[in-house]
């Protein structure tokens, strides 16, 4: 361990230094950045601002963006003033944000948010999972009503790993027990660290894989990887549309480690009047799986842009 | 400032130092990825650097294309390569030997200007070839300024590294990537750190080759 | 060029905004590390210990990768511009600290001695004999510092879309659009070029009598490598 020791002393300077440098730059920073403070749209540099404006955030993945623009608009359309922050990061840091106050609106993923929550719980409802929710959730945060829409974190091999391994759209996670030894699996960095993830998939199903490798949040580093089988397997979201393209397949989830997924608005309770808190309910009530898969086929596939697919559903679903 | 109990925390963890993320293997995997660049940007800024030099011309050509690679924004030139190549090792490798060229180029070129011509003349006078010229007489004495240019170079490229693991390669820039998506600063400041004595280990490194390659001679009259 | 300008919604910014930004976020930095940088490098000729020192602890801090910088950061300063301007501000240190103190060397100690002879104070001789003769240096300095802060701006993305052009980015990945990677790329090059070519000419305007190239004939004595060409490469990243 005598590099353990050699590092943290050649380390020791570098805070101390780095402090005074950093007062120094920040202070002359801060002079900077308010005589030039003209604009103010930065919701997280300033919260004064923000008593009477939603801010609506979203995490690093391109689902989120769209449906923060479905849930902006939708507020905009009850007369709710909203700014945007989109492509924040993962839920480890959006949920910081939302405690306190910076974000007031996030699209979240129940099942997802109660296993950030809460490594145990294992529910058998939506209900029950709003309810773990609920127990754990900051006493300034509130769910709002579940969507029908689901979009599931989910183990998905490829279609030559399906092939080599006899996998089909019925077979399950458990069936990879004696495979997984020989595959790659691919997530997000956050994956490794998550009882969603390589933990629960140890003690839930029992499997280790060959080897992990740190993709993003089913984005298209994922995608890719999956496709030219540098993975054999990853975590996909099961709205995800080149499922279908690249035919995939998602392997089933009996003991429910990736749980219930429904779409469900996470916010801050003083931050959002009733109105808004209707608008969204409205939303959720119609907003359901093959809707969800369509818009983000529209977003990841057909090149629109996210908030003309939000102000569009929402039109068609009488809510814009 | 809690940033030391991190960095203490990080590195007394014993599970850091085995396995595929363990520090040994992010290590030599970041070691890797910057020797390989290092070695494709040498074997390009290296023979165009000293060709220039030697023959003096072209200066204003390499001036330009020196600024435009610099130009290039690294993080940009790693996606840009990514969304058009995919998953690999040529995504990463491309703007770390952008990022290495200037470096090694402007500088071999300077160095090998700026030796004094009267020796240069001298070996001419004497019959020598160009080629011993440049290698006999040019090179030696432009060895510390080449070498200070392959160092500038090797800093650059170990500290830019880290960028390989947003597209999910590793090296020691897992960790701090990993760290920032699980908001694991245990891990940001721990790579972080690893990637800093890395970088100091590169200039000692090449310190010392210049004590050891460096004709004494030259050493003397700098 | 079909959607070259047209940028996705998410980024609530249109492209000349995101250039905008871009500058903002990139030259602010520049100019902080130049009002550090101008009195730390007088105490670095003052007191001639304190240079070695300096110059070791820029270099440790510059070694640090941005992101990680970023990260810790967030704690401070939140998802913002702040975050992803003070370590550009710091790395700017490693360039300008011995750019100008290698300037303000370089004037020649009868300079110096004719000034005291004509009566100036030690600031006023400061102000308007050394720091002039070193402008040349220093603008060397800043053209580095400037290029390389365009290019790190745009890791900022991966802290909450504070990235400046550096946006397009993760939207290009996101999208599945090359062509906002391609923008990206190439309007933080054009835009690096620009100012690098603008401060050659604001060196060419305040100095008309220097001439255009920077290398004079050599003679033996300056045959030798200048230190300040070496740190300069060194902060090009």
């Amino acid at each position: 361990m005598t590099s353990t020791a050699n590092t943290s002393t050649s380390s020791r300077r570098l805070p101390g230094a780095a402090a005074v440098a950093l007062a120094a730059t920040a202070a002359l920073l801060a002079g900077c950045s308010s005589s030039s403070g003209t604009k103010s749209d930065d919701p997280l540099a300033n919260d004064k601002a923000s008593g009477d404006t939603v801010v609506v955030g979203s995490n690093n993945f391109a689902e989120s963006i769209l449906l923060a623009d479905i849930y902006g608009e939708a507020l905009k359309a009850k007369g709710v003033k909203v700014t945007y922050k989109p492509n924040i990061g993962s839920r480890e840091t959006t949920y910081g944000l939302l405690k306190n106050g910076s974000i007031k609106v996030l699209p979240e993923y129940n099942g997802a948010l109660l296993a950030y929550l809460d490594k145990k719980a294992v529910p058998k409802t939506v209900a029950a999972t709003t309810a773990a929710i609920n127990a754990k959730l900051d006493s300034k945060l509130t769910l709002l009503d579940p969507a029908p829409a689901q979009d599931r974190d989910s183990i998905t091999v490829n279609a030559a790993t399906a092939k080599k391994y006899n996998l089909t759209e019925k077979s399950t996670i458990a069936d990879l027990k004696n495979t997984a030894k020989d595959l790659a699996l691919g997530a997000s960095p956050e994956f490794q660290a998550r009882q969603q993830g390589l933990l629960g998939l140890k003690s839930v199903y029992g499997l280790e894989f060959k080897s992990f490798k740190a993709l993003d949040a089913g984005g298209p580093l994922t995608q890719s990887a999956l496709q030219k089988d540098t993975v054999q397997a990853a975590d996909i979201f099961t709205t995800d549309p080149t499922i279908s393209k690249e035919k995939f397949v998602v392997l089933q989830d009996p003991k429910n480690l990736f749980g219930f997924e429904n779409v469900q608005p996470l916010v801050y309770k003083s931050g959002l009047p009733q109105k808004g808190v209707e608008a969204l309910n409205a939303v959720s009530a119609k907003l359901d799986t093959a809707a969800l898969l369509d818009l983000d086929s529209q977003v990841q596939l057909g090149n629109k842009d996210p908030l003309d697919v939000a102000k569009g559903w929402l039109k068609s679903a009488g809510l814009g | 400032m809690n940033l030391l109990n991190f960095v203490n925390a990080f590195f007394s963890d014993s599970s850091h130092w085995h396995g595929y993320d363990g520090i040994p293997t992010r290590a030599w995997e970041h070691v890797q990825y910057s020797l390989m660049a290092l070695a494709v940007a040498a074997a390009i800024g290296l023979p165009v650097g000293l060709l220039t030099g030697h023959t003096g011309r072209g200066g204003n050509v390499l001036a330009f294309v020196a600024t435009a690679a610099r130009a290039l924004p690294s993080f940009g030139l790693l996606v840009l390569m990514f969304v058009l190549l995919g998953l690999g090792l040529l995504p990463v490798m491309i703007p770390l030997v952008v990022l290495a060229v200037p470096p090694i180029l402007v500088t071999t070129y300077e160095a090998v200007r700026s030796v004094d011509p009267s020796p240069v003349d001298a070996a001419r006078g004497m019959g020598m070839s160009e080629p011993r010229i440049l290698f006999q007489v040019e090179v030696p004495v432009a060895l510390p300024l080449i070498l200070s240019g392959l160092r500038s170079a090797a800093i650059q490229i170990v500290s830019t590294a880290t960028i390989a693991a947003y597209v999910s390669l590793g090296g020691l820039g897992r960790y701090i990537v990993d760290g920032l998506y699980q908001r694991n600063y245990e891990k940001v400041v721990g790579g972080a750190t690893l990637v800093a004595v890395l970088a100091l280990a590169t200039l000692t490194l090449f310190w010392a080759v210049s004590r050891a390659a460096v004709s004494p001679g030259v050493r003397r009259s700098t | 060029m079909n959607g070259f300008f047209h940028l996705p919604s998410d980024l609530q910014n249109t492209w000349l905004g995101l250039v905008g930004l871009h500058l903002r976020e990139a030259l602010l930095p520049v100019l902080a590390g130049l009002v550090v940088a101008l009195p730390m490098a007088q105490l670095c000729v003052r007191f001639r210990w304190l240079y070695p020192p300096v110059l070791g602890v820029t270099t440790v801090l510059y070694a640090i990768p941005s992101l990680a910088f970023f990260v810790v950061l967030i704690d401070y300063t939140g998802l913002s511009e702040t975050t992803v301007m003070i370590p550009l501000a710091v790395y700017t240190l490693v360039v300008l600290v011995p750019a100008i103190v290698d300037g303000i060397r370089s004037v020649p100690q009868e300079t110096l001695d004719a000034a005291d002879a004509m009566g100036f104070g030690p600031l006023r001789r400061y102000v308007q004999v050394q720091l002039p003769i070193a402008v040349p240096a220093i603008l060397a300095g800043l053209r580095v510092a400037t290029v390389s802060s365009l290019s790190l701006v745009s890791v900022g993305t991966l802290i909450g879309n504070q990235g400046g052009l550096g946006n397009l980015l993760t939207d290009a990945m996101f999208y599945h659009r090359p062509m906002l990677a391609v923008n990206s790329v190439v309007t933080t090059a054009v835009l690096a070029i620009l100012l690098d070519a603008a401060l050659v000419l604001v060196r060419i305007l305040l100095m008309p009598w220097m001439p255009r190239a920077t290398r004079a004939k050599r003679t033996r004595a300056d045959a030798r490598p200048e230190p300040s060409a070496i740190a300069l490469e060194d902060a090009a990243r």
